[in-house]
């Protein structure tokens, strides 16, 4: 049963990154404390809107991402709220100790935009689709991981990072995916949510391929396979009650990523039913290698995160 | 703010003291960077005590005070000792460097020891988290001003670039970088390592404030600190030129001495020969 508050089908295609320059500009109207830093690709990061809107609090920082969060560490150590937006491939990739030690060791309000996540990043190739961010960020002390499944969860996660104390990492894509969380719906870091329930399998997933991952749920649905689905936009902090909660009624766990398959949440998911209520998991991700140049679909069908790969997976786990 | 003026001989026996509890509190420890520590203690002992830094040891987090930003956090046990004889906390904790549990860890933690604006350690981050609170100072049309000290020897990160061209961009006048200028680093002389001479045509050239100073000098240290908080337009850099290991005789000028401690007998020599200092000094003097 997908849950009410979930438009599904979906008809609308949005990506992650407007509704993060939308957030942006609200939690600006909200604190003027915030600021905006980016690495040369404002546009391509939507961070111009909120340079339209707020000039003053608008930091150009060229091409230099180990300055990027170390600038924004230093202004949020004097009071300042400061989003510094790139590509995840460089920031946090490039300026990983950078955050390490002047964000999270600081332990100040720097909120970090990756963008151009994953394999959806597409014909720009592997140099740019970041496939390890997530696994970066969640060995970090302090840091908060969140990530986004569709256009309105990324503008209530953006508003909520804001609202957040301590850092925060805000994982974005490029290309347009279906809308189907509620509008409006405040984002809760460290709260996941089912968004369709089942009796057979859990599938967790976070970022767009949650709805790959209802789209695979109904398809199985035919062959009466009953898959609850959760959308696991907090990585960090996890919600480990709702995870052990459906596994417990499942007993068996698929877990699909746009992300190495090492590090990510697959591995989030083993050390957390493993630890609470072992059951058999089957992980889908990116399995140890770069991506490459293609269009998303092309992608995803390459690499296995298709939503016949997830059939595929729920069929091995439940027989 | 403090009412701190000394003169200038109030300035040398209150450095030479800072040495003597550096050189404690590294021998306590085992472990920890002398050369640097030692070096650098004159100016430190002219920003705290020759009334050029704006700072109220009993208000911490006062919003207009002065930012002092310790790039090189690995000298801290020289900047602990000032801080320790500023008022942050008692000199007698001193011997707790680098201890388990210890506010003093073995490179700076902002959370853990009131004073510090930054954790540091890996070089190259401090001027740009500099520039990052210069530039909060600006949008909050602040009076307040950042002191960033910094090594050499870190001019070889590119972070430190990336924050040279980003300080002359938004021409961050209320920036003071202060280099310690000592020519070592861990694996020697930095003109045979990576050389980084000329310091100050580099900076000209980037559009900064250039000062070349002798950093053993109180006077020219804060004349040098006052000419740079009177301009406005430019960010400043004061080159100070100092002797590794300053104070002890057989530890100035060798990089050896760049990352290590003295031995017990070593260290009975050094206080002896601060301590002679310091007498001699108060002989003369008084």
């Amino acid at each position: 049963m997908i849950k009410d508050n979930i438009t599904y089908p979906s008809e609308e295609k949005i990506s992650t990154r407007e509704g993060f320059g939308e957030g942006l500009v609200e939690a600006g109207k909200k604190n003027s404390n915030v600021v905006a830093l980016c690495a040369d690709v404002t546009e391509s990061t939507r961070v111009h809107w909120f340079k339209e809107a707020f000039p003053d609090r608008f930091i150009e920082v060229g091409v230099s991402e180990q300055n990027l969060a170390t600038v924004a560490s230093g202004l949020a150590a004097s009071g300042k709220i400061p989003f510094m937006s790139a590509y995840a491939v460089f920031s946090p990739g490039r300026n990983w100790e950078q955050i390490r030690t002047t964000i999270c060791y600081n332990n100040v309000p720097v909120k970090i935009a990756g963008h151009h996540a994953g394999l959806l990043t597409g014909p720009d190739g592997a140099t740019h689709q970041a496939l390890e961010d997530i696994a970066l960020m969640r060995v970090l002390p302090n840091m908060t991981v969140l990530i986004p499944a569709d256009y309105c969860e990324a503008k209530q996660a953006t508003i909520a990072a804001a609202m957040h104390p301590g850092p925060v990492y805000i994982r974005f894509q490029r290309t347009n995916t279906p809308v189907f969380t509620m509008p409006g719906l405040l984002f809760e870091i460290g709260k996941s949510h089912v968004v369709r329930e089942g009796s057979d399998v859990t599938i967790v997933s976070c970022g767009p391929l949650v709805y790959s991952a209802i789209d695979a749920a109904e398809a199985l649905a035919q062959q009466e396979i009953s898959v609850e689905v959760i959308n696991a936009s907090s990585i960090k902090p996890f919600d480990v009650d709702t995870l052990i909660t459906s596994v417990q009624k499942t007993g068996a766990v698929v877990t699909l990523e746009d992300h190495q398959i090492a590090g990510g949440l697959g591995s989030l998911v083993c050390e957390t039913v493993s630890e609470h209520y072992p059951v058999p998991v089957k992980r889908i991700g990116v399995k140890d290698e770069f991506g490459q140049s293609g269009t998303p679909d092309q992608l995803y069908e390459k690499y296995g995160l298709s939503v016949d790969a997830i059939i595929l997976a729920v069929q091995s786990i439940v027989r | 703010m403090e009412a701190v003026n000394f003169t200038e001989s109030q300035l040398t026996q209150k450095a030479t003291q800072i040495r003597i509890d550096t050189i404690k509190s590294l021998v306590s420890a085992g472990s920890g960077h002398s050369a640097g520590s030692l070096g650098m203690i004159d100016v430190m002992t002219a920003l705290y005590f020759g009334d050029v830094l704006t700072y109220d040891v009993s208000k911490p987090l006062w919003s207009e005070r002065d930012r002092v930003v310790l790039s090189n956090g690995h000298i801290c046990p020289g900047y602990y000792a000032v801080l320790a004889h500023a008022g942050y906390f008692s000199p007698t904790e001193l011997g707790e460097l680098r201890k388990l549990g210890s506010k003093l860890q073995g490179h700076p933690h902002r959370e853990s020891l009131s004073g510090l604006e930054t954790s540091s350690g890996p070089l190259g981050s401090g001027l740009s988290q500099s520039c990052g609170m210069a530039y909060t100072a600006l949008l909050n049309k602040s009076s307040w001003n950042v002191f960033c000290l910094t090594s050499d020897g870190e001019h070889q990160e590119g972070n430190t670039w990336e924050a040279v061209l980003f300080a002359a961009k938004y021409q961050l006048g209320n920036l003071i970088q202060i280099v310690d200028r000592n020519n070592i680093q861990i694996d020697g002389f930095t003109e045979d390592v990576m050389p980084l001479d000329s310091l100050n045509e580099k900076y000209q050239s980037f559009g900064w404030h250039v000062q070349d100073i002798d950093g053993h000098n109180f006077e020219a240290i804060i004349d040098a600190v006052n000419e740079a908080k009177s301009n406005y337009q430019k960010p400043s850099i004061i080159i100070a030129h100092t002797i590794p290991g300053k104070g002890v005789e057989f530890m100035e000028e060798l990089p050896e001495w760049h990352g290590k401690s003295p031995s017990l007998g070593e260290t009975v020599e050094a206080l002896y020969e601060l301590r002679t200092l310091a007498g001699a000094i108060e002989s003369d003097h008084d």
